[in-house]
């Protein structure tokens, strides 16, 4: 039985108990809200050294850009990164979920985890919800076979690719690696025809804008590049539109103390997980 | 007209120096029809934690009880208090496991961290995807409208006087133009050693 202190354990998975009501609702005419897309221009290629991932930084909902500034190049293993367009949360929450299955995996084999599993777990997860999952993903990494870029698809069938580009803006990416891509392009020459990939993308292309970001994968190291180019600066507002304090109105106000009786802060070492 | 709308809502949070700001109206109705103007979207979910909650109100009232209830859960077992770091990961893991019958609700956090009372603001869409900026969020049938105006008068390193105005002006003008929300509004200051509750004398109309 199940009690307070000892609460029955929910089933995992996805819970499906709104899914009647809200289809009644929308029956009646009220339409589900759209979720918040990436909209997004994501790519990757393959450099003499390994990897460089690239993404845009908007997210939108409808025609809102509901944030300017997000992270579209996921963490899924040390060696491995992976860039997500579709259905915001989706791609989100499916990288998370794959990231700790892979830790799991390398504890388990206490191997550098090749980038073709984290290729086979995402497919197979996708495939398994039919596209319902709507997240296309660009998976980039370094293993021991060397430098690896996979497209994989919301329905899960996945590319093995040398240059790869997805979401919205993938078409106007995937001009200038066509025309600019070549092999064993030196790291400086990657980060700038990438960089010049997602800029082809943000201006082109309206579900993608705001920043370029980067993230470059060696053997054995990794920079993350977070804000790589600030493609669109916003201007400087002219004047201060502060309101002077006493403008707005007030019925009543209540103040309620907090009193902070101690803090003590306790730092932790890193558990070494390394081996 | 999206379910989101039905009821009717403006919600916005902000950032500024050591502190953050949530505000929201209090009108319920259904479609045009005004049935309270003191409904509750905000909730006090610890001290230095507040929930907003912008949308469908019977999954307000749903959805405040669920994180209630899993948020003292977790402080019983853990014996400490949860950041709202923390519990913006899990109501956001709650709200993607209905990810194919979701609650109507595009819920806002706003708080202080319990030690070290760094400012934390976010919010999300309807299937949890987590919206973290430096600057505000919005939430509710005006959020467009919010939009523009937190836009034009968000500044950064905003005291807690200032940070009321911003606020209140930002979220009263954006109201006024939105038929189904306004009637009302209260706005939450909260600090690291107080949090100022103030209701705000708006158009009824």
């Amino acid at each position: 039985m199940a009690m307070v202190l000892a609460p029955e354990i929910p089933e995992s998975g996805f819970s499906f108990e709104n899914c009647k009501r809200n289809a009644d609702l929308t029956k009646k005419g009220f339409a589900v809200p759209k979720a918040t897309k990436t909209g997004t221009t994501i790519v990757g290629i393959i450099y003499k050294d390994g990897v460089i991932l690239g993404a845009d930084t908007r997210a939108t909902e409808d025609t809102t850009v509901a944030d300017k500034n997000c992270m579209k190049i996921h963490y899924l293993a040390a060696n491995m990164y992976c860039c997500g367009a579709g259905t915001a949360a989706d791609t989100e929450k499916t990288n998370a979920m794959i990231a700790s299955q892979l830790e799991l995996h390398r504890l388990n084999t206490n191997r550098v985890v090749p980038v073709v599993t984290a290729n086979q777990m995402l497919r197979q997860y996708l495939f398994r919800y039919q596209g319902y999952i709507g997240a296309a993903l660009i998976l980039g990494g370094v293993d021991n076979t060397g430098p690896h870029i996979y497209s994989i698809f919301p329905h899960g069938s996945t590319d093995k690719l040398p240059y790869a580009t997805m979401g919205s803006g993938s078409l106007a990416a995937m001009a200038v690696f066509e025309s600019r891509w070549k092999p064993n392009l030196t790291e400086e020459e990657g980060k700038q025809v990438v960089r010049d990939a997602i800029a082809a993308g943000i201006f082109n292309d309206l579900g993608s804008g705001s920043n370029v970001d980067l993230c470059v994968i060696r053997k054995g190291s990794v920079d993350y590049l977070r804000t790589y180019d600030e493609a669109n600066k916003k201007g400087v507002r002219q004047a201060s539109y502060r309101y002077p304090k006493g403008t707005t109105a007030v019925l009543s106000t209540k103040v309620k103390n907090v009193v902070v009786e101690e803090v003590s802060v306790r730092h932790i070492e890193e558990m070494d997980t390394s081996s | 007209m999206s379910i989101l709308t039905y009821n009717g809502s403006a919600m916005v949070a902000m950032k500024g120096d050591e502190c953050v700001s949530i505000a929201t109206d209090k009108r319920f109705g259904i479609q045009a029809h005004t049935v309270s103007m003191d409904f509750p979207k905000v909730f006090e979910m610890g001290p230095h934690l507040y929930l907003g909650l912008p949308g469908l109100a019977t999954d307000i009232a749903t959805v405040y009880e669920k994180l209630r209830f899993r948020k003292n859960l977790f402080e019983l077992r853990e014996n400490r208090q949860m950041s709202p770091q923390i519990f913006g990961a899990m109501v956001s893991n709650m709200l993607y496991e209905k990810r194919f019958g979701p609650f109507f609700v595009e819920p806002m956090i706003a708080g202080l961290h319990p030690q070290t009372f760094k400012p934390y603001i976010c919010n999300m869409d309807l299937i949890g995807c987590r919206n973290e900026p430096v600057d505000f969020v919005t939430g509710g049938s005006a959020s467009a409208q919010l939009f523009g105006m937190c836009e034009s008068l968000w500044e950064p390193n905003m005291g807690p006087d200032d940070l009321f105005e911003t606020t209140s002006q930002a979220l009263v003008n954006a109201f006024d133009r939105d038929a189904i929300s306004g009637w009302g509004a209260t706005v939450y200051i909260i600090e690291k050693d107080k949090v100022t509750t103030r209701e705000l004398k708006t158009r009824m109309d």
